[in-house]
């Protein structure tokens, strides 16, 4: 079956924003949540997810006629971890100061249910090129939400970004949200944002057609 | 001695796995709508916890010293295969267990903190009965943290001063970085020693 390019665009599309994986569809949160207590931590995480999750959904979706059917999650969880297990050694031994401030979040990606989710929805029945393409937008989409969060909550917590500092030395950093606290707090205040625009945006379009109505 | 109960008081209330290290949070916001089930999950990750703590340290002790990097792999291997033999076990020994369990027990190989615990113990190299106390205290600090969210999940739900756009899961994170603020004070528990 042909498909067009438009089609692979749209893919792509719809991880960076309408299908996004954290803001939308709330998953991959552990991770997500532990280490963005700084921007380059974040995007230091953000890129290994995007490595892991474009590697597995090639090979799954490039194996899905030979996977058995009832043992597929097993077969999936074994290809994320061989990624997984790259990835952290890799880290190691390129960088061994930012694998060290990750830590155990490395492994823990295998558990990250945004991963295992892609490739059950969506690498697992369709064409090596589609699945990639999807597992592209949507890592890139999980990086955004990663970086968002964690420039949020370095800019507050420390009043720097990239450990650059911005407001000069009277700032009194909040550091309530470089801790654990904080995650929590700038993660359901951004949702809350995101519902607030959502909302905004619906009434703004029933307004518009209520207009139109009235105008016939 | 002594050791001991810091490592079960730090996983329980210090260093709880859900509210300062953000492990298990899909379970912590999904299943924490009702006070009863939230109180069974609990209970069922405790089990497995100190099943896994055991696993891991097995595997440690005797296999992965000649192969390392089959660590990951070999835990979630493990982890998954002895959720279902449980779920197997239990079902045949005491149905009434099993029922009361449903769906949570097979949701448990997802749960990261399960994996998370395994990585933890093996990262400090903690010994047999040390990893045995730390998934009790890991185990129980969920627990804790999963029936206080629902206990306010709860609350909130009757409450009609809440406006809509903030109810779900926005205003679930923000109970729960109130709830975690308040464990920060635990931190304190230890300092003098």
């Amino acid at each position: 079956m042909p498909r067009t390019k438009e089609n692979a665009y749209e893919e792509f599309v719809k991880g960076l924003w309408r299908d996004n994986p954290v803001f939308v569809q709330v998953l991959g949160m552990c991770p997500m949540l532990a280490v963005t207590n700084s921007a380059i931590n974040a995007i230091a995480m953000g890129l290994a997810t995007f490595f892991v999750l474009v590697g597995s959904s090639l090979l799954v979706s490039s194996l899905r006629r030979w996977i058995p059917k009832q043992i597929r999650i097993s077969c999936y969880i074994i290809i994320i971890a061989t990624f997984v297990t790259v990835t952290d050694f890799t880290l190691q031994a390129l960088v061994p100061k930012v694998h060290k401030e990750l830590g155990a979040f490395i492994p823990l990606i295998v558990a990250n249910c945004m991963i295992l989710g892609r490739q059950e929805a969506f690498a697992a029945k369709h064409s090596v090129r589609l699945a990639v393409i999807d597992a592209l937008g949507m890592a890139s989409g999980f990086m955004f939400a990663l970086f968002t969060l964690g420039a949020v909550r370095e800019i507050l917590g420390e009043g720097a970004l990239f450990g650059v500092s911005l407001f000069g030395a009277d700032f009194e950093p909040w550091i309530i949200m470089i801790l654990p606290p904080g995650g929590f707090l700038t993660l359901g205040l951004l949702l809350l944002f995101f519902s607030w625009v959502k909302e905004r945006k619906q009434q703004m379009i029933a307004r518009l057609a209520e207009a139109e109505g009235e105008a016939q | 001695m002594s050791d001991l109960v810091w490592i079960f008081v730090s996983a329980l209330l210090i260093n709880n796995f859900v509210l300062s290290y953000f492990l298990g949070l899909c379970p912590f916001l999904g299943v924490s709508s009702r006070l009863d089930t939230a109180f069974r999950l609990g209970l069922a990750n405790i089990f497995v916890m100190l099943i896994t703590a055991f696993c891991a340290w097995f595997l440690n002790t005797y296999i992965l010293i000649h192969a390392p990097y089959l660590r990951l792999i070999s835990f979630i291997v493990v982890i998954a295969s002895t959720v279902q033999f449980i779920e197997m076990v239990i079902k045949k020994l005491s149905p009434a267990l099993f029922r009361a369990l449903g769906i949570f027990l097979p949701l448990i190989t997802t749960n990261c903190a399960i994996l998370g615990l395994a990585i933890f113990a093996t990262n400090r190299g903690y010994g047999l009965l040390e990893g045995m106390v730390f998934a009790l205290g890991a185990g129980a600090g969920f627990t804790l943290a999963l029936v206080l969210m629902a206990g306010l999940r709860e609350e909130v739900e009757m409450a009609t001063e809440v406006p809509a756009l903030i109810r779900g899961t926005a205003m679930n994170l923000i109970i729960a970085g109130i709830l975690s603020m308040a464990f920060m004070g635990f931190a304190g528990l230890f300092s003098s020693t």
